[in-house]
């Protein structure tokens, strides 16, 4: 290593920029963007993180919003109510006023009624349509017969589901993009827990060795040796259910793999001449931590990380499917699927289109950190 | 090895006990009790469960008390599940338990392992990218997506297979689940072995043995997949011990009298011997798969020597 202002080499800088090395990242991010069905993959997730962060807005619809009237809608394109079954609901609602209703005109996102009565009929009649959830600024359009007869003008709400409802009424498209939220941020933040208690346990676990990596490492063993599921029922337990606490008890299970991972590359990497160097200048434990044991940590790490976020989002909804996940009204694609696969036979669009969410998500995820592994293996090359 | 065995055994008691006595006080902390009900029970007859279970003595007295009956092989009662003590349900459900999970293991292991092994020898062709990507969708499709399908398509479309239920036992009543418990196992064992074997192909032994004119299969089977199953033998571990000991999902789904469904109602319930009772079975499986997988290791890697 050569410092850049060494007066014993004055030209050595020049030099230096012409034959510029690439850098360990640099090659895996060339290596990275040859692989075209990792760079696919980053790319799907990235619309689909844009899509459940912003999507929810843009439908139209709130994700607890309940439309009584469309329970268990199919899912399609067509704008609910149907055309045909506007006419019957205005003249549904007219016949509490008491006029006859003479003709039912719908024309797009508008509807005109003429009524008639046999007296002038009282303008008022208006509010009767109003009253009906379908119908909005209802006003009379033209008086004619002396007031016998008026034409009343109404607005029609009309609301498309393009993936249907579920059992009590609520956009499945809304819920779907909401519950990708819950569920990307599950697994990211769990994923951090696990990456923070992992990392550290594992890298002072590996790198003081001896007595303190054996007792370490055998609490790991015992932990592991407890059933995941006897864990989370207790904190849930404990904490009752909510979202922070799912990603916490989820990474705090997963951290047991990266100690291990990380605490064999801690002692593979502590045997190595700088750290050797480092030590014999006189250099702290931390600082030999923080800077040369965890940055060549980062590469298994990012690699481990990439497959635990999808592993993490499969637990979180295995844990929804037995019930123990986000509560009603917030919801989770496992949440979703849960309750698809409970219906699945009457309403299958309830578990085809979160599963297809999901499944898509975490096959991007998987071929991304199957990239990353393949750009960031020395091994490989 | 025999040495080494019993030395294995050895160290697995403290850790046993360990995991007994936290997941002992972890469930004794956990707010509620095994009778606490929506309505609640009357004082006495409250009262006078607490007595007759020993519930109302202090906490490290029942502690006590049951490790001298667990030592004695007594699990004691199931609190939820009235008239069967908890050997009693271990008996009737492990036995099915085990035959479901060793059916999907063995089979996920030779379709895994026969897959991964394809994929690697024609790697980076569209045999490969074919396999590849069935098992990644593989490890991606929940089990509780997989289950309710499968019985939807065979056992209520196409009336193939019962859609659910044990039967006593019919082969029939076991493919769907069978099936659903394989699926994932099979596509992280095509990966794992796909990887490992990418590997050993290159290596020098398997290019020595190619050199001296050795046919593809005996290549392939006899020295390449030595060394390419290795990972698959330590991932074969833990999960032969989760595979075995039943699944929530399978077993709730197909409705299958096995020990899966009693972990998570038992927990829910606050049945505290049943509880415990699994922990231990589940402890017991992993501790002795892990110390299988390191015997089969010595025995597929003669470089791995325990003394």
């Amino acid at each position: 290593m050569v410092a850049r202002d060494d007066p014993v080499f004055p030209e050595a800088a020049p030099e230096a920029v012409t034959a510029a090395g690439r850098s360990l990242w640099q090659d895996a991010w060339a290596r990275l963007r040859a692989n075209k069905a990792a760079m696919a993959s980053a790319v799907y997730l990235v619309i689909m993180a844009v899509a459940c962060i912003i999507g929810p807005e843009l439908t139209g619809h709130r994700y607890d919003e309940i439309y009584q009237a469309y329970t268990s809608t199919p899912a399609g394109v067509e704008a609910h109510p149907r055309e045909a079954e506007i006419a019957p609901a205005a003249e549904d609602a007219l016949k509490r006023a008491r006029v006859e209703v003479k003709s039912v005109t719908v024309s797009g996102n508008q509807v005109s009624v003429v009524v008639a009565d046999d007296e002038p009929v009282d303008e008022r009649v208006v509010r009767y349509l109003d009253r009906s959830d379908l119908f909005t600024n209802a006003n009379v359009a033209a008086s004619t017969n002396g007031g016998r007869e008026l034409t009343l003008v109404a607005d029609v709400d009309r609301v498309r589901f393009f993936f249907g409802t579920d059992a009590v009424g609520r956009d499945l498209l809304t819920r779907t993009l909401f519950a990708g939220r819950i569920s990307l941020a599950i697994g990211l933040l769990a994923t951090f827990v696990a990456l923070i208690i992992g990392v550290t346990w594992g890298a002072a676990s590996g790198y003081a060795g001896g007595t303190v990596d054996l007792v370490m490492m055998r609490i790991v063993d015992v932990l592991y040796s407890l059933p995941f599921i006897f864990f989370v029922i207790l904190l849930v337990v404990f904490f009752g259910r909510n979202f922070v606490l799912m990603f916490i008890a989820v990474g705090a299970v997963e951290w047991l793999d990266m100690a291990r991972i990380v605490r064999g590359q801690a002692i593979s990497l502590k045997r190595q001449e700088y750290v050797q160097a480092a030590e014999a200048m006189g250099v702290s434990v931390g600082g030999i931590l923080r800077r040369h044991i965890v940055p060549n940590l980062v590469g298994p790490v990012i690699v481990y990380m990439t497959l635990m976020v999808p592993r993490v989002i499969l637990l979180e909804s295995f844990l929804s499917f037995l019930g123990l996940g986000v509560q009603e009204p917030m919801t989770s694609w496992g949440v979703l699927i849960a309750e698809g696969a409970r219906n699945i036979e009457g309403t299958p669009w309830m578990l085809m289109f979160p599963s297809a969410f999901l499944v898509t998500t975490l096959f991007a995820l998987n071929f991304l950190g199957d990239g990353l592994r393949d750009a960031l293996d020395p091994k490989d090359r | 090895m025999l040495r080494y065995v019993v030395r294995r055994l050895a160290i697995a008691v403290p850790t046993l006990f360990v995991i007994v006595t936290l997941a002992f006080f972890l469930i004794r902390v956990a707010p509620g009790g095994p009778f606490n009900l929506e309505r609640p029970l009357e004082a006495k007859v409250m009262e006078n469960l607490n007595r007759i279970y020993h519930l109302n003595e202090p906490l490290w007295k029942q502690y006590l008390f049951y490790l001298g009956n667990i030592l004695r092989g007594d699990f004691g009662p199931s609190f939820v599940y009235r008239d069967f003590s908890v050997k009693e349900l271990f008996e009737a459900g492990l036995p099915v338990s085990i035959q479901l999970g060793a059916s999907a293991l063995l089979l996920a292991l030779a379709i895994g392992t026969l897959l991964g092994s394809i994929a690697a020898l024609r790697q980076n062709s569209a045999t490969d990218y074919g396999v590849v990507g069935l098992a990644t969708l593989g490890i991606t499709i929940p089990t509780f997506v997989i289950a309710p399908v499968l019985s939807l398509i065979f056992g209520v479309w196409l009336g193939w297979l019962p859609a659910g239920g044990w039967g006593d036992g019919a082969i029939a009543n076991k493919i769907l689940p069978i099936t659903t418990l394989a699926l994932p196992q099979i596509a992280i064992i095509t990966r794992l072995t796909r990887g490992s074997m990418i590997e050993a192909l290159r290596s020098n032994h398997v290019r020595t043995a190619r050199a001296y004119g050795l046919s593809t299969a005996s290549v392939v089977v006899r020295h390449a997949l030595r060394s390419a199953i290795l990972p698959v033998v330590s991932y074969a571990g833990p999960a032969a011990a989760a595979l075995l000991t039943g699944s929530v999902v399978v077993e709730t789904i197909f409705g299958i009298p096995g020990i899966g469904r009693y972990f998570v109602q038992a927990a829910l319930n606050r049945d505290y011997t049943l509880v415990m009772g699994t922990v231990i079975v589940i402890a017991i499986f992993i501790i002795i798969f892990n110390l299988v997988v390191d015997l089969l290791y010595a025995v597929i890697d003669p470089r791995v020597r325990y003394e």
